[in-house]
């Protein structure tokens, strides 16, 4: 086992260092000075995360210059900073990489980033910490920046850490109130779960495949370096990692409790990039997976599935508008996974696409619901807000139809091909599940939807709505455009999205012609349905009765979907507390007993019969220089008696 | 300029100084407290002499010097340092100005504390830089006394059972050093203490054992690797800050560095034959000291188990026989002396003001201290291996350092990382989050600038080494590679073609 050792790479990419360098830029200025320059924060942080945009496009372009071609003739663009770790043949170099796939997550991260910090500027207005919060903000995206770009693992997971820790931060942000500080701590800690298994997944591919780079592990999976069950290890142990940060099953705990969180915070690291992260790391590394022994892929495709139809099931009987959006959001992560699973690769990166934008709208138009009603998160106490306030109503309708797939929303084009894609690998089941899940997704975002802005105005006693100001309104109108328009980024018969991602990700199997027809026919008369339903039991009179009479037929399915399926519960039991009885009794027995107690004991021993002890402690200065004289003393006769011989 | 003897000047000066303050009147605090800062400041600017003017590239001993002492006995004044303690001299003299920053409060007894503090200074300079058997035991004893002084004296509550615990464990661990010095000395053909001279003396394995246990049992205290850890929480309890300090940053080290020293170059087939023993401690200590910090009622107790887990990870970095497990663990002795040093001046700021250190007795610092919370995260995340920080460096470079030896040991020793983030983010939210409950609290004052000027350079490298640890390791690297082959220059372990190796 030996590590190939690497020379810096070639030094292309003229504007990498400066997408990531302006937020870093920002974080930096705002956390120091962020008190000082007070409502200057806001813009500043917007600005950075601008000004990475544009470094983004001029990037794009230069990508879209050189000549690229397909497999082996890909052409990416490099920049290399320096050797980061170098020891013997190991060495890890600070370099990020351009090319399809990374610039589309660049767009993402910036684009949905700029939206939600400028929406930010009037959501946190009246926060004491404005500074702080838009450094972390900045850090965040500097942060994910350097997650995409990065050309290593490890590089990766510096990035990959530091959203970790912007979503620590950024969940705690109020940190005065205790359970928002727990939290911020579970997630970190979940994650830091998902993250053992990712760093022993690096290194084993550091040593089996001699390098960190991604360019190197795929090329020793594609031509069979890595045996294949070091790649079934090794794939599965960073799909541990993305299972953490991406919020799949059994790892997903941590998401529902980071809507602690400021909305915009849910809005951009909870929905529309961190959490795709692990998304994106798979898709990253998708020759590994194909190169493993066992057949990894299908196991990611039903860990998304099941996620994906388990998550909907609660967010069904969720009242928490933040709460049911997020578990949508693992819901839909888990859509991704399933896309990925069956060698749709970048059909997932699609609907992560679509997703950021629809699921983000969806977010911010909740954060601006919750400013108009002093906080109010309980979907009982609001109804027919539309009319009280149309912008974030009828933006909100656009992310309601996108994702619950309704022609011509992004959603539905990339669920759509989720489900195509599916099948046309031969996975009915997989694709049943597909089904069901968006089903669910339709009736518990219209229930969602219709409960809080259709119908009779339903506000909180004391409260006086208003629509969202103008800074908040900017986020979600472009937002509302996106999540009706983008499916046209991959509209069948173009399909523009896919081909350009093809170099990276090659191309996925879809189906054709009539099924292809089909397929879609069914995904939407199972969302239509699930509107439907939606609208008889919540809107339709008479639907409180049916509703009752439904929930008391289903008692304990939707007591247990209620309590989250107590899987909260489940792992206190089996982990955390078994887990807290070890550390007590090493703390207590261990170490006060029976380690201290021997040396006590001892003590005593020696103490009981000389007094030695009670002397050394009385006059401890003379007899400490007393007793090393006698070593000293000692010490010398020796050596006398031995020279002298 | 190579020529001037940067390091056994930079070894005496604060020595030197000792003697100088003990001129002084005792009732000038201020005079004692500007001089010692001088001196220290002094002190560090001589070794970056040294470290200028080390050659990066070599694994030899540099810089240093080698009179006659006392010639019958065989016992020489001889110095000298490569890139295994070149870093350990570096970090030494680096803290001790911010050191005496931390004890500018210090207002009883202040001119033996400043004295006890330089004469500190130079034990751990000379044990770094020792090269004679003898002079080594001289220096690593004279760095026991004055530590002892500084916990018994200016200590907390409990100094005295403290000191005394601190002082029994380590005296039992350094009398059968010293037996097993003076029987290499009689070993040896012709009888010297000179440590180059001792390398290589031929010697039957169950000797090797013996002498080997004789050395580990002295280093493995001072470590201090589980089971022989429990005079460390005490210690480091009731030592003052400064004390706390150095304790953990340095002495500590002092194990760590003697068994790369001595232990294996020594008697490298005995070495060899307990690394899987070893080994095992090290894990042992990684989850066992996260799981005990956890528990700590007590910020400084939960530092201290926090230290065992940290340097479990040197230890299993150094024993695991690959240069990265060397290199790294080598690195990760530095990264823990910043964080964990840092860490214990944080809590000493939190004892001025509060004067406890029980973590019930806190909560909601973050509101009334922003920046002091602040800067305890930050440098809380460089201890739980946060990567662009310091600590992750060190801890990579031994974990990937143990996978390419042995890959199924890296598991459990993986896990600890997840148990740093468990026990030290629910400290900072005890200590920092949640409601302020208490007036103290609500009112306590944030940061000053005494305070940021002891802190902020721990700071710039603890963010230098996340960043860019390469003029590190370059000049750890050669030595760490020298001290590897040792370990594994023999058929007990199966080679399985060493990373990094030179043939």
């Amino acid at each position: 086992m030996t590590f190939a050792a690497s020379t810096l790479p070639t030094d292309e990419a003229t504007f990498a260092q400066l997408i990531f360098g302006a937020p870093l830029l920002g974080a930096v200025l705002l956390l120091f000075f962020g008190k000082r320059l007070g409502k200057l924060s806001g813009i500043i942080g917007s600005a950075t995360v601008g000004i990475a945009f544009v470094f983004g496009v001029l990037s794009f372009m230069d990508l879209t210059s050189i000549a690229t071609g397909h497999g082996e003739n890909a052409r990416v663009l490099t920049k290399s900073w320096f050797t980061w770790i170098e020891v013997g043949d190991f060495n890890v170099h600070m370099s990020l990489v351009i090319d399809q796939l990374s610039i589309v997550m660049v767009f993402v991260i910036t684009g949905v980033g700029f939206l939600i910090h400028v929406y930010s500027i009037g959501y946190m207005s009246s926060e004491e910490n404005y500074g702080r919060f838009f450094a972390y903000l900045n850090l965040f995206i500097a942060a994910m920046l350097l997650l995409v770009l990065g050309d290593n693992l490890l590089v990766m997971f510096i990035g990959w850490e530091g959203v970790g820790l912007c979503s620590y931060l950024l969940i705690g942000f109020w940190f005065e109130d205790r359970a928002n500080a727990t939290a911020a701590k579970k997630a970190f800690v979940v994650n830091r779960i998902g993250d053992f298994s990712f760093l022993l997944g690096i290194f084993l591919l550091a040593v089996s495949a001699g390098t960190l780079t991604f360019a190197g592990i795929n090329e020793s999976a594609v031509s069979g370096a890595i045996g294949g069950s070091m790649a079934t290890v090794g794939a599965l142990l960073l799909f541990g990692g993305a299972a953490g940060k991406s919020a799949q099953i059994p790892l997903y705990v941590w998401l529902p409790d980071a809507m602690a969180g400021p909305t915009p915070v849910s809005a951009l690291i909870h929905a529309a990039t961190m959490v795709t992260a692990g998304v994106y790391m798979v898709a990253r590394t998708f020759p590994l997976f194909e190169a493993a022994s066992f057949d990894v892929l299908l196991l990611v495709a039903w860990v998304g599935g099941a996620t994906a139809v388990i998550t909907a099931i609660v967010a069904a009987a969720e009242y928490d508008i933040k709460k049911i959006l997020a578990y949508s959001t693992i819901s839909q992560l888990g859509y991704m996974f399933l896309a990925l699973g069956v060698g749709a690769y970048s059909i997932a990166i699609f609907h992560l696409v679509t997703h950021a934008f629809f699921k983000a709208l969806m977010f911010l138009g909740s954060g601006s619901v919750m400013h108009a009603l002093d906080g109010e998160t309980d979907v009982r106490r609001m109804g027919g807000l539309r009319k009280v306030m149309p912008i974030t109503g009828w933006t909100f309708m656009m992310g309601w139809l996108a994702i619950c797939g309704i022609v011509p929303f992004s959603g539905f084009f990339s669920k759509d091909a989720i489900l195509a894609g599916a099948w046309a690998d031969g996975q009915y089941v997989l694709w049943g599940l597909g089904v069901a899940t968006a089903a669910l997704t339709a009736f518990y975002m219209s229930r969602l939807y219709l409960r809080v802005f259709e119908g009779g105005v339903v506000m909180p006693e004391g409260t006086h709505a208003h629509d969202a100001p103008p800074t908040m309104a900017a986020a979600l109108i472009p937002l509302g455009i996106l999540s009706l328009a983008a499916g046209a980024l991959n509209f069948p018969g173009g399909l523009t999205f896919e081909h350009f991602l093809e170099p990276v990700l090659g191309e996925p199997e879809v189906a054709h012609g009539l099924t292809a027809w089909l397929l879609g026919g069914a995904a939407t008369v199972v969302a239509v349905g699930g509107i439907a339903v939606a609208w008889a039991l919540y809107l339709r009179a008479g639907g409180l009765q049916v509703r009752d009479r439904t929930e008391r037929m289903l008692g304990p399915a939707v007591r247990a979907a209620r309590n989250k399926l107590y899987v909260d519960r489940t792992y206190e039991t089996l982990i955390l507390q078994p887990g807290r009885d070890l550390a007590v009794f090493c703390t207590e027995v261990v170490d006060r007993k029976i380690i201290d107690g021997a040396v006590n004991g001892t003590g005593k021993l020696v103490a009981g019969s000389s007094e030695l002890l009670r002397r050394l402690q009385t006059g401890y200065v003379r007899n400490y220089a007393a007793a090393f004289l006698v070593g000293v003393v000692v010490v010398f006769s020796i050596l006398i008696v031995r020279v002298a011989a | 300029m190579s020529d001037f003897p940067f390091l056994d000047v930079a070894i005496f000066v604060p020595l030197g100084g000792a003697v100088l303050i003990g001129l002084i009147p005792k009732d000038r605090h201020d005079v004692i407290r500007w001089a010692s800062l001088f001196v220290t400041l002094a002190a560090f600017a001589v070794t970056l002499g040294v470290l200028v003017n080390f050659e990066t590239s070599s694994a030899d001993f540099q810089l240093g010097s080698q009179a006659e002492w006392i010639k019958d006995w065989g016992i020489s004044y001889s110095t000298g340092i490569d890139g295994i303690s070149l870093f350990m001299v570096m970090l030494t003299s680096f803290l001790m100005p911010l050191c005496v920053l931390v004890s500018w409060r210090i207002e009883t007894r202040v001119k033996p504390y400043f004295i006890f503090l330089l004469a500190l200074e130079t034990g751990m300079l000379g044990v770094f830089s020792a090269l004679d058997m003898f002079l080594f035991y001289l220096f690593w004893e004279a760095s026991l006394v004055p530590m002892y002084f500084l916990i018994g004296m200016w200590g907390y509550q409990n100094r005295l059972y403290a000191a005394m615990k601190f002082f029994l464990f380590t005296l039992v661990g350094s009398l059968l050093m010293l037996v097993a010095i003076l029987f290499l000395y009689f070993a040896a053909g012709d009888p010297s203490f000179g440590y180059r001279e001792l390398l290589g003396t031929p010697l039957a394995l169950d000797t090797q054992r013996l002498l080997f246990l004789a050395f580990f049992a002295s280093f493995a205290v001072k470590v201090p690797l589980v089971p022989l850890h429990t005079w460390l929480p005490d210690a480091h309890t009731e030592a003052p800050t400064a004390g706390s300090v150095m304790l953990a940053a340095v002495l500590l080290k002092m194990g760590a560095y003697g068994l790369i020293r001595f232990g294996i170059p020594l008697f490298p087939d005995a070495a060899r034959e307990l690394v899987p023993v070893i080994m095992g401690l090290a894990i042992v200590g990684i989850i066992y000291g996260a799981l005990v910090a956890a528990m700590q009622k007590d910020l400084k107790r939960l530092i201290a188990y926090s230290s065992v887990a940290h340097l479990g990870f040197v230890v299993l970095g150094i024993f695991v026989g690959s240069l990265q497990g060397m290199s790294g663990g080598i690195l990760q002795m530095v990264n823990h002396g910043l964080s964990t040093g840092a860490l214990f001046m944080l809590v000493g700021m939190l004892y001025d003001r509060r004067h406890t250190r029980q973590i019930a007795d806190f909560g909601g610092l973050g509101k009334s201290a922003p920046i002091i919370a602040g800067l305890f995260l930050f440098v809380a995340l460089s201890s739980i291996g946060l990567p662009g920080l310091n600590g992750f460096v060190g801890e990579f470079l031994i974990l990937v350092g143990t996978y390419v030896r042995y890959s199924w040991w890296v598991v459990p020793a993986t896990f600890g990382v997840v148990l740093a983030a468990i026990y030290l983010l629910w400290a900072y939210q005890r200590v920092f989050q949640g409601p302020l409950t208490s007036e103290p609290n609500r009112t306590m004052p944030d940061i000053n600038v005494r305070e940021v000027i002891m802190l902020a350079p721990l700071l710039a490298l603890i963010v230098f080494i996340g960043v860019y640890p390469k003029p590190f390791l370059d000049r750890i690297n050669p030595s760490a590679e020298k001290v590897v082959r040792q370990l594994n220059d023999s058929s007990v372990i199966p080679q399985e073609g060493l990373a990094g190796e030179v043939p």
